[in-house]
């Protein structure tokens, strides 16, 4: 859709009503995974390898199945043989087979009448493993001698000679590198490193499974995308797609975590052996930190050449990531392109490792790979500009990219909001904040592509002429409220007549999940063009009431209309009247929207911190934080800023706290939050916002998707202002007050 | 699992002393329901004291000294005005335990029988020369708070002894303490130090001073010449120099998810000093 074409001028759109699910979820009434009971229903527990990597030599139950109340245990030994690819691993890391792979990977599950049995049962459970060497570090697991975590998994991208846990290469790049360099007045380099994060989503992994011996199931769960648990759970249990109906339950929190299944299927297999008994299983925090999530950890090289003025005339980097012990898991790929995607730079290098390791299957972090990415590159860039004594905001401004660049990646870009973000960035009053001693200033920029993603809305008008949509999104960060603000605008009516829901598997077409900052974007932009569908057939009714042409009808403010004076003289038929009398004119009024939708709009981000780093104990107080992001149109601006102060929030986590810590044995040392140090609400400053909006063509309504960004800058905006407060200049995370301190000692 | 809803310590006693299996003893629960919930303890008697008459009170003695029941929580230390002005130190060490609704069940006596190195108010309570009363088969004792640690997870209590009640000596005139801890966050950690200090004065110079550490060696210690580098002294630099060296010698620690050997020392002396400015000044009337 052109520019010009786009919508003004809004009723609804931008304003901030409360959110349909909010009263559910403060009054404890919203469901969530756990909270879904059945009537017979088993739970289940689930044996974890202790060990880092290790031989399962034989598995003993007959301990607990004399238990009673123990009405099924099951090992690798209950699930198909054969699958291959994704479809494999997806199977590996549910159950292990031959080998444990990781500290807490699921290797025998146990279904009885009430949790504690099953615990009970779960311990009764003798598991004979043979410890394996293993190895945790993406660096150590690509030198010589490693531990080979799985032969023969490379692809053939891998170079010959690498170690066998190298399993993917990439590279790609533009321009001439070396005439590039050799225009630069200043070149430096650095190795930067970020340890495996958590999303920590306040939620554990929830489901209630059932499967009958005739493969005919149900799931509720707790998910992003219950059209990916169905086709996972139907792969790795070999069973078919359409026998298994799976319902969404709300959502405490997935950033990327919930787009893929970790336990579901062991329910559904338990359920089979329990003779169709429904099976629930929640996983405990120890659990879900073991043995769901993290993102990889990453060692990365970075190169710039700069010209005195700022200029960058040449960047290459090298980037290594683990995603655990499976193929296709790190980030590597998103990694890459982020790396330089703010930039216009004429000559470029990238090249990227996976690496297996022996840890768990990575799953999604918001924005996958671009926090790490950021971290590398715009630390760099900062120690450039301090060098160079160039203010940071106006080298990213004269280097932005623009409409029209040559993205670092390949595509070039349509219309971006970097340049506006920077300007509103350098406007803001943060920026003339007056610091004290032992503070300093840190900025970082940062983008993400945004997703379309395989989308199928449906709508139907009610008798009453309220609206109610079937969306496949599940709702994680308020995209029920913008749907509904969008489709009350197009359809001209108010914003509580319109319910959207977030319905199960069988009610629509294939919806990819929640992932990618999609769901405003493309179930958004579906829910349009089924209120515009519906909108057609509404105009229609009135056309062959009025005995005239429906073309000659046209829709405003919840009403049809004749269409100018020649069409006749009839007063408005609201849509309440349309749909009382639809029985009778053709019968149920819907709309409906199936495709991959395109004009996905990029949205890139600029963060200002200040830090305060006490120079005796190495401790970092946020003092100040402000998101400047690009976000096309903000349907609900309230969201919106929700959207960016959350990716900052969990950016300062992974910047200063936030880590997997293993010790020698290969195990992980803080399965809890205690020591999984996500920041408390008392750590953090109120978090400042500033909504830039260049409107996305690719959109009805301008959206771009707004909720990963945020999450890319604060790593090295952090970073850069503890350099700045300190003089410690730190290219490893976390920034925890050891490391920093000891920095600061060494620098003195 | 047996649960047992306790109307005496005697009755505590009996039970104790004679079961045979894992005991433990619930006062607030902020650590026993946590380790059952981790599947890190399996209890098979459980022993509910919070329903002994008395256990909720906090009672001033005839001598100025304090009495505090062994369920009493750290909301209810923190509200009380008169005991907050006393020791001051003893009670910002509890108030730092966990959460508000943690607060509102934790108690001085289970942070200390929980043996934890790095337990918050056992700092305080030791550099103020807290004692507790045991009750146990072989009768009553009275006990330092300094002389119940033995190792991480250990007391010296022996088995069916249970502490009925903490008592804080009278403050007295001129009188300060102060804890201070080193957690990488705001709240919710565990210490990685802990510092408490609690001195007397005579017009500006230190006529008495106790100090002891948390989170640096096997236990809770006390560090004798921590303190004597203070009394003497008008918290000049030489002396708090002297402070920070005695501070770091006596730390014993180890490195682990939460801090490095060469960090604990390092802040060891830091809290030491920082703690000392603040309770000299308490001391001398200067701050609350």
């Amino acid at each position: 859709m052109p520019k010009d074409e786009l919508k003004a001028g809004f009723r609804l759109v931008g304003t901030r009503p409360n959110r349909p699910d909010g009263l559910d979820k403060v009054t404890g009434r919203a469901r969530y995974g756990a909270d879904i009971v059945a009537a017979n229903m088993l739970h289940a527990a689930v044996v974890r390898s202790p060990y880092a990597h290790a031989r399962i030599k034989s598995i003993d139950a007959s301990r607990a199945l004399a238990l009673e109340g123990v009405k099924a245990v099951i090992t690798r030994a209950d699930f198909p043989t054969g699958l291959t690819g994704e479809d494999w691993n997806l199977q590996e890391n549910t159950i292990a087979g031959d080998t444990a792979l990781y500290d807490g990977h699921a290797v025998v599950a146990v279904a009885a009448t009430s949790a504690l049995v099953a615990q009970d049962a779960a311990r009764l459970i003798e598991v004979e493993y043979e410890v394996l060497p293993h190895v945790t570090d993406v660096d150590a697991a690509m030198a010589p001698g490693a531990p080979v975590i799985r032969a023969g998994n490379a692809d053939h991208s891998v170079p010959e000679g690498m170690h066998p846990n190298v399993v993917r290469y990439i590279d790609f790049g533009h321009g001439d590198l070396e005439a590039g360099f050799a225009a630069a007045d200043l070149i430096r380099e650095g190795t930067y490193k970020t340890e495996a994060t958590h999303q920590g989503y306040i939620e554990p992994h929830a489901c209630l499974g059932q499967l009958g011996a005739d493969g005919r199931g149900e799931m509720w769960v707790c998910t992003q995308g219950h059209w990916y648990i169905r086709r996972m759970c139907a792969a790795v249990l070999g069973i078919e797609a359409a026998n298994l109906r799976v319902t969404p339950s709300e959502i405490g929190g997935g950033f990327g975590g919930k787009t893929t299944i970790f336990m579901e299927p062991l329910a559904l297999a338990l359920s089979r052996k329990a003779g169709g008994r429904p099976v629930k299983l929640v996983m405990s925090r120890a659990e879900v930190l073991r043995a769901t999530g993290p993102t990889a950890s990453a060692s990365m090289d970075v190169k710039i050449g700069m010209k005195k003025d700022g200029t960058i005339t040449a960047g290459q980097v090298n980037f290594r990531m683990q995603g655990g012990a499976f193929f296709g898991m790190s980030p590597i790929a998103e990694a890459l392109p982020c790396a330089f995607a703010c930039y216009d730079i004429p000559n470029l290098m990238h090249e990227g490792y996976e690496v297996l390791a022996n840890r768990p299957k990575a799953a999604a972090y918001r924005a996958p790979g671009s926090p790490m990415a950021a971290f590398a590159v715009e630390s760099l860039l900062d120690e450039m500009c301090r060098e160079l004594s160039l203010d940071p905001l106006q080298v990213r401004l004269k280097n932005a990219a623009k409409e029209g660049t040559k993205s670092s990646y390949g595509p070039t870009y349509n219309r971006i909001g970097l340049v506006e973000t920077l300007e509103a960035t350098i406007a803001h009053p943060n920026l003339s904040a007056p610091l004290g001693p032992n503070q300093g200033r840190g900025v970082a920029a940062g983008f993400w592509f945004n997703h379309g993603g395989e989308t199928s809305v449906s709508l139907q008008i009610g008798e009453d002429g309220t609206v109610g949509v079937s969306v496949g999104t599940p709702d994680i960060g308020g995209s029920r409220a913008s749907i509904a603000l969008m489709v009350a605008e197009t359809l001209g009516i108010e914003y509580e007549a319109v319910r959207v829901n977030v319905v199960e598997t069988g009610s629509l077409g294939v919806n990819e999940p929640t992932h990618g900052s999609r769901a405003t974007f493309a179930s958004g932009k579906a829910a349009v063009e089924a209120a515009e569908s519906a909108i057609k057939q509404m105009c229609a009714r009135a056309a062959a009431e009025w005995g005239i042409d429906p073309e000659a009808v046209e829709w405003a403010d919840g009403a049809a209309r004749p269409a100018g004076e020649n069409a006749g003289k009839f007063p408005p038929l609201t849509i309440g009247e349309i749909g009382a009398k639809m029985g009778g004119t053709g019968g149920p009024i819907s709309g409906h929207h199936e495709s991959v939708p395109g004009g996905v709009g990029a949205s890139f981000g600029v963060h200002v911190v200040d830090v305060e780093v006490d120079p005796e104990t190495g401790k970092s107080t946020v003092l100040r934080y402000l998101v400047v992001q690009d976000a096309g149109r903000a349907i609900h601006p309230a969201y919106v800023e929700g959207q960016y102060q959350g990716g900052a929030a969990q950016g300062i986590g992974w910047a200063l706290n936030e880590e997997y810590i293993y010790g020698a044995d290969g195990r992980l040392q803080n399965p809890m939050f205690l020591d999984y140090r996500i920041p408390v609400a008392s750590d953090l400053p109120m978090i400042d916002t500033v909504i830039v909006e260049v409107p996305n063509p690719g959109h009805p309504y301008g959206v771009r998707g707004v909720g990963e960004t945020g999450i890319a800058p604060p790593l090295a905006a952090v970073a850069n202002a503890v350099a700045a407060a300190s003089g410690a200049r730190l290219r490893t995370l976390p920034l925890s007050p050891p490391k920093v301190l000891a920095a600061i000692k060494a620098g003195q | 699992m047996r649960y047992h809803a306790v109307e005496s310590f005697d009755e505590a006693v009996r039970i104790s002393a004679s079961a045979t299996g894992i005991t433990r003893f619930l006062a607030g629960g902020t650590d026993v329901l946590v380790q059952l919930r981790a599947g890190s303890i399996q209890p098979d008697d459980i022993i509910d004291i919070k329903h002994v008459p008395g256990v909720k009170d906090i009672t001033r003695r005839a001598d100025g000294g304090w009495d505090i029941g062994a369920a009493v929580s750290g909301i209810e230390l923190g509200a009380h005005a008169e005991l907050c002005r006393d020791w001051p130190g003893v009670v910002e060490g509890m108030r730092l335990v966990g959460s508000t609704q943690v607060q509102g069940r934790a108690t001085l006596t289970g942070n200390l029988c929980n043996g934890s190195p790095a337990a918050d108010s056992v700092p305080g309570l030791m550099a103020a020369g807290a004692t507790v009363s045991v009750t146990g088969p072989d009768g009553a004792r009275v006990v330092a708070v300094a002389d119940i640690p033995k190792s991480p997870g250990k007391t010296n209590l022996k088995p069916g002894e249970v502490i009925t009640r903490v008592h804080l000596p009278p403050r007295g005139e001129n009188g300060g303490d102060c804890y201070l801890r080193f957690i990488p966050r705001t709240e919710m950690d565990i210490a990685v130090v802990g510092c408490a200090v609690s001195l007397r004065v005579s017009g500006d110079m230190i006529t008495e001073a106790t100090v002891a550490l948390g989170a640096v060696a096997p236990t809770v210690v006390l560090v004798p010449a921590a303190g004597a580098a203070l009394v003497g002294s008008a918290l000049d630099d030489a002396a708090l120099e002297a402070l920070v060296t005695a501070a770091r010698a006596a730390c014993r620690p180890i490195s682990d998810r939460r801090g490095t050997v060469e960090f604990r020392i390092e802040v060891a002396g830091v809290l030491a000093r920082r703690a000392a400015s603040i309770a000299y000044a308490r001391a001398k009337g200067e701050t609350a």
